[in-house]
């Protein structure tokens, strides 16, 4: 075998591996360094680097340099078009005499001399430059072939795909990141316009001001205790927000009536939660079940609700939680015609309550977010701030939630009050 | 793949010269332990650093790359680079190459 032949097995073993490099998802700035090692290897060459050219900046940046010493430049401008046009002609290797000509060259040319720099390759990837390779001198201090330029345009070409491929990536990256951030800009848009409903409904009654926001904010609650992720706790607080949609056609006076409405007057207010439903459905929503919400949000378990009279599984679950938020609030504040329930009460009529018209795992869900605010095991003080201070430290209160919670579902409060560590024993 | 040293380093003692042991496959990995090993060398003020080929079956383009990369440091540094105990393939590959222009072989 002979010394060409010998190079060529070479040569082919160093192309075969830069090609496994180059598929292989490899941190991109060890594939190109591992890249110039395997072309300086192919050929026996002392030095050089590979850069990555910015079309933005229009700027060629080193990602790897070999032997090149700490003062060569790590970023070369191309500061004119015709110098760009004539290095995208095509993947070519430049003698560094012929090259002398370009502006970029001019500029650095006393970096090139003194690295001993001959050739320069640019990188071109379907007719646009996306790099280019600098080497110096080969260690037999012979001049390069033409066989050893087709070798290095062959590995050039595998290397400006890698360049090429890792630029496409980063745009990809980048207008993924735009997209997110404009899906972010929407759904705030959609939660404010959501707030600004909420807060246009709770306009037309004095005396329930901050109801939608309040059981936007229990629904929240709840959804967080039953343990569900993010976007559907998100969608469940915009069901709470605008379960009342409907009142914007209920007349004010009915709704603000100092006194309890009679049947007329509440036939028409009973219309609301289908009047929502018209309102909502057409609108597409990021989360599904808002106009379910507030449709049924007045059903009950045992049938007894409004408007269809639905039994327990014909009830939409989120309409479930928005009735337990409503009614919570509905008694946790002044009415017109009666003061709010004591918090003691309150708790009594959910218990009395759960099965009939209230989901038992609704229920447990909210009462165990009230008894770990009261325990300080959840400090955010979500309760505090919507029922004020002196109502959630209600004497007896946090007893009376465990002992509800007992009874409700044995296993759930054991489970809790055990790992919270309060008490001794759990409370059967 | 072992790399040895023949001596020990120590803060006081300046060795002037030193051996590197390369392993039967010179590749990124073990080229990059190698080079690692000769900088250590010569940063330390080594002179003279003896590569023992003896072991060595292949070496790759990586491999390659790197040699030149220990040779160009250790010029930069004054040192001498000694190949020793090359099988006729590596000669071959490394005279190919150009490395042994800028090396004493042994």
């Amino acid at each position: 075998m002979n010394e060409t032949d010998n190079k060529l097995i070479h040569a082919f073993g160093a192309l075969a591996e830069l090609g496994h490099e180059i598929t292989n998802k490899n941190n991109f700035q060890e594939t190109i360094r591992t890249s110039l090692h395997l072309l300086s290897g192919a050929l026996g060459i002392r030095r050089g680097a590979v850069a990555r050219y910015s079309r933005f900046a229009h700027e060629l940046n080193m990602l790897a340099v070999r032997a090149l010493g700490d003062e060569f430049p790590l970023t070369l401008g191309l500061t004119t078009e015709d110098e760009r046009q004539f290095l995208a002609i095509g993947l070519n290797p430049i003698e560094v005499s012929q090259a002398r000509v370009l502006p970029f060259f001019q500029v650095y040319d006393v970096s090139f001399e003194n690295k001993r720099l001959e050739l320069l390759i640019p990188l071109v990837v379907r007719e646009e430059i996306v790099g280019a390779i600098f080497l110096g001198e080969k260690a037999t201090g012979e001049p390069y072939t033409s066989y050893d330029k087709d070798i290095i345009c062959a590995m050039g070409q595998h290397i400006g795909v890698a360049i090429a491929q890792r630029n496409l990536m980063a745009e990809i990256e980048r207008r993924s990141e735009e997209n997110r951030q404009l899906f972010d800009e929407m759904r705030s848009t959609y939660h404010d316009t959501v707030k600004a409903f909420a807060a246009a409904i709770d306009c037309k009654d004095k005396y329930t001001e901050g109801h939608s926001v309040r059981v936007g904010r229990f629904t929240e609650i709840i959804a967080t205790e039953l343990g569900w992720g993010p976007d559907e706790t998100e969608g469940a607080s915009v069901a709470g927000y605008l379960h009342d949609v409907g009142k914007l056609t209920v007349e004010r006076k009915i709704i603000n009536a100092p006194y309890r409405i009679n049947a007329k007057e509440s036939a028409e207010l009973n219309k609301h939660p289908a009047v929502g439903y018209e309102i909502l459905q057409p609108i597409h929503h990021p989360y599904t079940d808002v106009p379910l919400a507030a449709k049924y949000h007045h059903e009950r378990l045992d049938g007894r609700g409004y408007p269809d009279g639905l039994y327990d599984r014909e009830i939409p679950f989120i309409a479930k939680i928005v009735n337990l938020a409503d009614s919570f609030d509905a008694m946790t504040t002044d009415r017109p015609y009666k003061s709010r329930r004591p918090a003691i009460d309150v708790v009594e009529d959910l218990h009395r309550n759960s099965g009939r018209q209230f989901a038992p795992e609704i229920v447990t869900a909210f009462l165990s977010g009230i008894f770990k605010e009261l325990s300080g095991d959840d400090r955010n003080k979500r309760f505090r701030r919507l029922l004020g201070r002196d109502y959630m430290e209600t004497e007896g209160l946090a007893d009376k939630i465990k002992f509800t919670l007992n009874e409700l579902a044995p296993t759930t409060p054991m489970t809790y009050v055990a790992a919270a560590g309060i008490g001794d024993q759990p409370i059967l | 793949m072992n790399i040895t040293s023949e001596t020990a380093v120590s803060p006081r003692v300046v060795e002037q010269t030193s051996t590197i042991f390369a392993g039967s496959y010179i590749n990124k990995l073990s080229g990059e332990q190698i080079e690692h090993e000769c900088r250590r060398k010569l940063d330390s003020g080594c002179k003279e650093l003896t590569l023992d080929f003896s072991q060595t079956e292949i070496v790759n383009s990586i491999g390659i790359s790197i040699l030149l990369g220990v040779i160009d440091v250790a010029e930069k540094n004054g040192a001498k680079v000694v190949f020793s105990e090359m099988n006729e393939d590596t000669v071959e590959l490394f005279d190919m190459l150009g490395l042994t222009k800028h090396v004493t072989i042994q």
